[in-house]
């Protein structure tokens, strides 16, 4: 006890000391975006170099990084594919996601219906089911390909997500601008269009950023129906009798450069809509 | 303009269905109009009538229906019986044409509503461009002529949340005038206003007054209501209890009703 019993200092006496503002004692006096990206490299670096040094010192594996490059080309091309099996179903689940979340919202029973069972739908089942319907079933008897199923299978899987972040995103927008804009003589589909979207949707990026970092993840389940993206090749190059830790760091540095330029374009992105 | 006024003056010392007959159409005329949310009657058997030309304030307590009643002009509420009819059309019929009304009816909210996503010069010629189908050179040329005139001429590429509460409520206006409409409505539009900025939007209604706008005004503002209305309607209860010229109301109020609220709205200083 340091404090002496007398009693209460008088109230001016007691003011808080003025706030500071805590600063990262690694990253100093960067803008927040910046600091944290300064501390999550430093957080990862660490920690591989601590995982690094452990295994060296006890011998628990001797390392071979010089299978990487000969495996490399095959890692690569599957990359390519991942990139564009996640591309086509980014693009094909926006527009699934726009479709459902507008009818989600409509006035009209039907389609307000049948967005909620498309929703609950696909998030109530397991992805792998999924993908095991589409490919065995919808694919199968439409004939498409592979490729075009795993598309598909991860397209409509992401639509339901994206169909609640555009609901949310433009339940948030406040009634007063739907207002104003009707009270101009705007339809309900021009507020919609000009006024609640543009507001809704950019306020749907950071939640969609993380969707599809999610959904260029869950790619590597389309591995189960063999279509040889990068968990699929990873497998395969692993099998092959090739070292396998060293594969998975690299498979995992691969999916890693693909979520992180997507967390990076969503940033840029925000900021550039940045007015609402 | 005051040829009109002078037969607003005989029109109104007449009985309410002699009115119209005296003077022709109200640009605005309310019928018999009743509205309830659930069990709770907001609005009981409202009439009203706005010639072109006139500033009509709605003064009452929160809850009296004023707003509900400014509300159900342009639609943006329904009412549950009566008619609503605005320069020749009906609004209470089964089936109207709601946008074709609106574009005739400007509306300036308490919370002044402006595009959050635009800037001043868009949120003021958006409206003109995509309803009014004009160019967007004349539109924008339009929505700098309304600016200057609301006296913000150099805010044009701001976005509304760099702009003061005051500022924000003169683009809303200008954006409201923009779609050059037939009557004007104010829903407490000074009400959100840090006290130092209600003057410059009063300012810029009373200007707009005088350039001829018909305006309906829902406003806590007596001084302005006692300076500009040509007519005055209090409500209380969903009834328009007392209506008059502002000196009626305001300096020999007939209804107790009246009184008592004027009582404690001015605390015994005429303002």
């Amino acid at each position: 006890m340091t404090e002496p019993a007398t009693p209460a200092p008088a109230p001016e006496l007691r003011r808080a000391p003025p706030r500071r503002r805590q600063r990262h004692v690694l990253a100093g006096d960067f803008p927040p975006t910046r600091r944290r990206s300064i501390a999550t490299a430093a957080l990862l670096s660490g920690a591989a170099i601590a995982l690094a040094v452990l295994f060296a010192r006890e011998r628990l594996y001797i390392w071979h990084w010089e299978v990487v490059p000969v495996s490399l080309p095959l890692l690569l091309r599957a990359t390519w594919l991942t990139l564009q099996l996640s591309f086509l179903s980014v693009v094909l689940g926006i527009a699934l996601g726009l479709v459902a979340g507008l009818a989600r919202l409509s006035a009209e029973p039907v389609l307000r219906g049948a967005a909620v069972v498309y929703v609950e739908l696909v998030r109530g089942t397991p992805l792998l089911v999924q993908i095991f319907i589409i490919y065995f079933f919808v694919a199968h008897q439409l004939q498409l390909s592979r490729f075009t199923a795993g598309v598909l299978a991860l397209a409509f899987f992401a639509g339901a997500y994206v169909a609640e972040i555009f609901r949310a995103g433009i339940e948030s927008i406040d009634p007063g601008q739907a207002e104003a804009a009707r009270s101009l003589g705007m339809s309900h589909a021009q507020a919609m269009i000009y006024v609640i979207l543009p507001q809704g949707l950019r306020r749907s990026i950071p939640p969609l950023a993380g969707q599809f970092m999610s959904l260029i993840k869950d790619s590597s389940l389309l591995s189960v129906i063999a279509i040889e993206e990068l968990t699929q090749t990873g497998t395969m190059v692993v099998s092959r009798g090739l070292r396998s830790l060293e594969i998975w760091f690299t498979v995992a540095v691969l999916y890693l450069a693909i979520t992180l330029s997507l967390a990076l374009l969503a940033r840029y992105l925000e900021r550039r809509l940045g007015h609402a | 303009m005051p040829e009109t006024r002078e037969n607003d003056e005989i029109a109104r010392s007449m009985p309410a269905g002699a009115r119209r007959k005296a003077v022709g159409e109200a640009l605005v005329a309310v019928r018999n109009v009743r509205k309830s949310f659930g069990a709770v009657e907001v609005l009981r058997d409202v009439s009203l009538d706005v010639w072109r030309g006139e500033v009509v304030v709605l003064v009452g307590r929160s809850g009296s229906g004023k707003s509900t009643l400014l509300r159900c002009l342009n639609h943006l509420e329904t009412f549950d019986s009566g008619a609503v009819v605005i320069d020749g059309i009906a609004l209470g019929e089964r089936r109207v044409d709601v946008d074709r009304i609106r574009r005739e009816v400007g509306m300036v909210f308490q919370s002044f509503n402006l595009f959050a996503h635009l800037t001043v010069l868009d949120n003021i010629a958006l409206a003109p461009r995509i309803v009014r189908r004009e160019p967007r050179a004349a539109a924008e040329k339009r929505a700098r002529e309304l600016l200057a005139r609301v006296g913000i001429g150099e805010k044009e590429s701001s976005y509304p949340r760099q702009l003061s509460g005051g500022q924000q409520q003169r683009v809303a206006i200008a954006r409201a005038l923009a779609m050059q409409p037939a009557v004007m409505l104010f829903d407490e539009p000074t009400s959100a206003l840090d006290p130092e900025m209600i003057g410059e939007v009063l300012d810029v209604m009373r200007n707009l007054a005088e350039s001829g706008m018909t305006m309906i005004v829902v406003t806590h503002e007596m001084g302005f209501a006692r300076e500009v209305s040509d007519f005055v309607c209090f409500l209380d209860g969903g009834r328009i209890v007392e209506s008059g010229t502002p000196r009626q109301v305001f300096d020999a109020p007939r209804d107790e009703r009246t009184a008592a609220f004027l009582g404690q709205v001015l605390g015994g200083r005429a303002r």
